[in-house]
């Protein structure tokens, strides 16, 4: 198992949204989280990110395995978008980012300054990051906001052959993303509904 | 210096210098500050070489302090703090590098910049090569403290004003022995205690404050 969670309880400014999860994620499989908007997906991908503490509960996975697609892309725009994926690179210590530009066909664009695509094209940026981490779980939040159905089926077949390569991947997402073989978890069964504070001073700071 | 921790250097001295990087303004306020206090002051050279150590130390701490809030917030904002928290370079690398950065087009072009705004405040001559050594001494530190500032203050919306507040006491030992050795030096007293102690708050503060700035991070990224 790449990934595991164990009766997790994730909480949001102080409020726990969501409480006994288990779930696992072997390498080669999908999970999609479904749930209205407030349900606590992007706080569960954070939890499972390691950005925040799980509220009750572990989550179980190797150090370093983590690539994570928040709503923001992480983006600087006056680099170029080579610049963007080569500092990601960089970071992760990979030194190739032909693979990530050609998948998400941003050969084009390679030498536009982020801040000059349009919204789908920064988002394909963004999810090009994903490869040049070379980590096998991929945590993604909407991603398939404000791209185009070409853009969302030519993603779809970056995460399959990603898959295909013994990767996993947990996709928060309202759009179909065409991926037969995802297991669907709904949220809503474990929703907390009673909002009761945890403590202020986290609510309150 | 792991090669992630470069990239990261990299990337930001060429923020900064490209458009919208606020490079020039720390400067710009430096050189504007050093060249009213005469015109406000008068043209008294023995009252402009008095107040000239204090003025130059007052001015680069402020103008470090325009720029201090950029430091995290930015990389906050677009989502890469987020991206860099779980990245294979340790946080407290991540807080090094942004502070060695910070100071790099802030406090090294200002010590550079001091002895020609010493000619304007009539500053001794004796003190000019006291002057840059206390600001290569100084300055780093306020880099340091305000990288400490700023990862406390990074998730709240205007915290520029709140980053100040947090910061200037934490300035405040560094202003002092600072402008004390260009001051020391000026008249040709011994400055050796001053200079030792404002060394040693680099040094400190170089030991210490990237593992706070790094705590404060994490909890702020929750």
């Amino acid at each position: 198992m790449l990934i595991e969670a164990h009766s997790l309880a994730v909480a949001r400014g102080g409020v726990t949204v969501l409480a006994g999860l288990t779930f696992a994620v072997a390498p080669g499989a999908a999970l999609s989280l479904r749930g209205p908007n407030g349900a606590g997906k992007t706080t569960l991908l954070r939890t499972l990110a390691g950005l925040q503490p799980p509220a009750a509960g572990r989550v179980t996975l190797a150090p370093d395995t983590v690539a994570y697609a928040a709503h923001a892309d992480g983006l600087k725009s006056s680099l170029t978008v080579a610049e963007n994926l080569a500092f990601w690179a960089a970071i992760f210590g990979c030194r190739d980012i032909d693979r990530a530009v050609q998948a998400l066909d941003l050969s084009l664009l390679a030498r536009r300054p982020a801040g000059e695509l349009s919204a789908g094209q920064k988002r394909r940026l963004g999810l090009a990051r994903l490869l040049v981490t070379g980590r096998p779980v991929w945590l993604l939040d909407e991603p398939t906001v404000s791209l185009d159905a070409a853009s969302v089926s030519l993603f779809a077949g970056v995460i399959r052959r990603h898959l295909a390569g013994g990767g996993a991947a947990i996709i928060a997402s309202h759009v179909d993303l065409a991926l037969p073989e995802a297991r669907v978890l709904e949220l809503a069964p474990y929703r907390v509904r009673a909002l009761a504070r945890d403590g202020f001073d986290e609510a309150f700071l | 210096m792991g090669p992630g921790m470069r990239a990261l250097l990299l990337r930001d001295l060429r923020l900064a210098v490209r458009s919208g990087g606020g490079f020039g303004l720390g400067l710009a306020f430096f050189l504007i500050l050093s060249v009213l206090v005469p015109l406000g002051v008068g043209a008294d050279g023995v009252v402009l070489g008095r107040i000239a150590p204090g003025i130059l130390w007052v001015g680069a701490l402020l103008a470090c302090l325009l720029s201090l809030d950029r430091i995290f917030a930015l990389d906050h904002e677009d989502g890469s703090l987020d991206l860099l928290a779980i990245s294979p370079v340790p946080l407290e690398g991540v807080v090094a590098v942004k502070a060695l950065a910070h100071w790099l087009v802030t406090g090294l072009p200002l010590t550079l910049m001091a002895p020609g705004l010493g000619v304007l405040l009539n500053l001794g001559p004796s003190a000019y090569g006291w002057l840059v050594v206390s600001l290569l001494l100084g300055t780093p530190t306020l880099s340091l403290v305000g990288a400490f500032g700023a990862a406390l203050t990074v998730g709240v919306r205007r915290g520029g004003l709140l980053l100040s507040l947090l910061v200037l006491p934490l300035y405040i030992p560094t202003l002092i022995f600072g402008a004390e050795v260009v001051r020391r030096g000026a008249e040709g007293m011994a400055l050796a205690t001053p200079l030792a102690l404002l060394a040693a708050i680099s040094l400190g503060a170089a030991a210490l404050l990237p593992f706070a700035s790094a705590a404060a991070l994490r909890v702020n990224l929750r």
